[in-house]
């Protein structure tokens, strides 16, 4: 018998602090999958967010550098113009990508940086225990709009990714879910083909990854990944946005 | 004959979602009667049904599961 | 040359290869300047999209071993406010330019010294220090600029250097030298890639109160050791000075004109000039303290380091304060008269 699937090399071996059936941990692995299969570790530097994922340097066996909430994407660009030949990725929440951070996701996308955001919308704001974020469903009750978020009060979720996807400096542009297997595994692809076109120096890539909290939403993991499928991928439409690839090719 | 398969799952990083049960085509998986260390009854192989798919690998959030095939 | 283009130059030759920052006046010649003279030596200038985005880039520059800085002006200095608590806690190397105008709020655009306080007293959150550097001439401006980023190499630290528009703007003659040899120790601390070593970490979580404890204080004992090696200030005429003014950049220099106007007429006067602000030159100011009858402070603000002066001082001699806030920048015998009406009022 053949080893057909093991825990990435890059992927420290300890528990996470992750609550049962989170998505970040699923993608932290993802990530490790790819930084082994491409080789990356010596030249990959990660900036996680503030948020659930801000112990993401506990997991990571690659360069890590904390930032302070919504700032990824500013940190990675001087990152990025101070080493270019490195791969530079951001990791960030909902709250630090498309609310405190909207200035700095927008602009870094914009100026084309040769950087990655790995974008995790999980519809809530998981560390700080359940408030409303940008991305939070109409109706969708959280600790901070217990009534469910109203239009009128709270306004409309954030679609940050095709804001985003409108912009020429922008090279590649997805939106994945966590909902089965076979959307992880789509998930991984998007992710490579992100590092791929950041490599190739064609510009900003982007994947957002539709992700349960089963804890803030308060259900169990199984019905999470239910809900992801069945309400968030409504809202939240998966599939590619933006290829500058498809482009070259027609 | 169809494919053979093992998983070996490190209980001590269970922490019992269940979503490899979920994804498991086979039933091969199930939640153990006994607890692990942070306090979860951590999934365990249940039959000798698999196939090594590796689907509950994919989906596993603790990459626990350790998957064979031949 | 002008002061904001002498900054930029000995930034350049002080090795600095990033500057990020955001227009605002009274000191965009210095991005323009760098604009330039950056494509010229292969380094990084970009304008980034606020002072926030700016710092961050810093941040990032800083983490990957490259001497960067970024400047701006009053209010974009507290936007940047967030930048240095985090330089600071993770010890990373950057210079500062705040080109200090009127305030608070929007204020104008005219030299101030209402700064003082956010930048000595770490102007952004949590328990930490920061070297600020008050120059009063071009040459001085030039030589403590390219001093910075050494002091910000050797002990891993932001460093400030405040100003105001006049001293951005003044025209002097200048030397213009090379960066003295200091050596700095490897940066071993920097993220490039974990090729062929452990992966590194730069983070300022701590969530282990003891562990967070041990940090501060591990931060506490840097901040010692420069407080004990950094300090620098002037000292005009003070062997003899009866009355003794205290003052730092532009206000230095007008005080300066009124120390030798009072001198002309007999009056013994002297000045202390604080270079650095934070440490504050306390040790200078407790020995004058000894000889001289009373200290003058002159701020153009409505009194700030006065507080580091009575604090010197400890109540050995009286201080008295003179303050011009707003952007009012009095003439050298305006101050003249202040010293010669304590002069006659202290019966000195």
């Amino acid at each position: 018998m053949k080893i057909v699937y093991t825990r990435p090399k890059c992927l420290k071996p300890v528990p996470n602090h992750y609550c049962p059936g989170c998505g970040h941990s699923i993608i932290h692995r993802l990530i490790c999958e790819l930084v082994d299969e491409m080789n990356m570790r010596g030249r990959i530097i990660c900036i996680p967010p503030a948020g659930c994922a801000v112990l993401a340097y506990n997991y990571f066996d690659f360069d890590v550098c904390e930032s302070a909430h919504g700032r990824g994407c500013a940190i990675a660009t001087g990152f990025k113009r101070a080493q270019p030949d490195r791969i530079i990725f951001t990791y960030q929440g909902d709250g630090d990508m498309a609310a405190i951070g909207t200035a700095e996701t927008l602009h870094a996308a914009n100026r084309g940086e040769k950087i990655t955001s790995i974008f995790v919308n999980n519809a809530v704001y998981g560390m700080t225990g359940g408030q409303m974020a940008p991305t939070t469903m109409i109706g969708q009750k959280t600790t901070t709009s217990p009534y469910g978020r109203r239009t009128e009060v709270e306004g409309y979720p954030l679609k940050i990714t095709e804001l985003i996807a409108t912009l020429p400096g922008a090279a590649y542009v997805v939106r994945t879910s966590l909902a089965n297997p076979a959307k992880i595994r789509e998930t991984k692809k998007a992710i490579k083909k992100a590092f791929e076109v950041q490599m190739a120096g064609a510009g900003y890539s982007l994947v957002e990854v539709l992700s349960p909290c089963p804890t803030n939403w308060k259900v169990s993991p199984r019905e999470a990944f239910a809900y992801l499928e069945e309400k968030m991928e409504k809202e939240y439409p998966i599939g590619v946005m933006k290829d500058y690839t498809a482009k070259k090719d027609k | 004959m169809a494919a053979k398969g093992k998983i070996t799952i490190n209980q001590g990083l269970c922490k019992a979602c269940e979503l490899c049960l979920t994804v498991c085509p086979d039933e091969a998986i199930r939640l153990s009667e006994g607890l692990n260390e942070k306090g979860y009854h951590p999934a365990e192989t249940a039959k000798d049904s698999c196939k090594g798919c590796a689907l509950c690998a994919v989906m596993c959030p603790e990459a626990a599961i350790e998957v064979c095939r031949g | 040359m002008k002061g904001t283009d002498a900054l930029g130059e000995a930034a350049i030759r002080a090795g600095c290869r990033c500057y990020f920052g955001y227009p605002i006046t009274p000191q965009n010649e210095v991005p323009e300047y760098m604009s330039r003279r950056m494509q010229e030596v292969g380094g990084v200038f970009l304008q980034g999209e606020s002072e926030i985005a700016s710092i961050n880039m810093v941040l990032g520059a800083a983490a990957s071993g490259m001497r960067a800085m970024t400047s701006s002006s009053s209010p974009g200095i507290s936007l940047k406010q967030e930048g240095l608590s985090f330089l600071a806690a993770l010890e990373l190397p950057a210079v500062i330019v705040n080109i200090n105008r009127g305030g608070p709020g929007l204020g104008n655009i005219a030299p101030s010294q209402g700064d003082y306080y956010q930048a000595t007293r770490g102007g952004g959150h949590g328990d930490y220090r920061m070297p600020v550097y008050a120059p009063a001439y071009v040459q001085e401006l030039y030589d403590i600029t390219m001093k910075s980023f050494d002091v910000a190499d050797l002990y891993r630290t932001p460093v400030m250097i405040l100003g105001d528009g006049m001293m951005g703007q003044i025209v002097e003659p200048i030397y213009l030298h090379e960066r003295p040899d200091v050596e700095i120790p490897p940066k071993d601390y920097i993220l490039d890639g974990a090729e062929n070593r452990p992966s590194r970490i730069i983070k300022s979580l701590i969530l282990d109160p003891v562990e967070m404890e041990e940090h501060n204080w591990k931060l506490k004992r840097k901040y010692d050791l420069m407080a004990h090696e950094l300090p620098e200030w002037e000292e005009f005429m003070t062997n003899d000075a009866k009355l003794t003014i205290i003052a730092y950049g532009t206000a230095a220099r007008i005080a300066k004109g009124a120390v030798k106007r009072a001198r002309s007429e007999g009056l013994k006067v002297g000045l202390l000039r604080p270079i650095t602000l934070w440490p504050f030159p306390e040790e200078a100011i407790r020995n004058l303290a000894k000889k001289t009858k009373l200290f003058l402070v002159f701020e153009m603000s409505t009194g700030q380091m006065i507080d580091d002066v009575r604090l010197a001082v400890e109540g050995k001699v009286p201080c008295e304060f003179y303050g011009r806030p707003g952007g009012v920048v009095p003439i050298p015998q305006e101050i003249a008269r202040i010293i010669e009406r304590y002069w006659l009022q202290k019966e000195l």
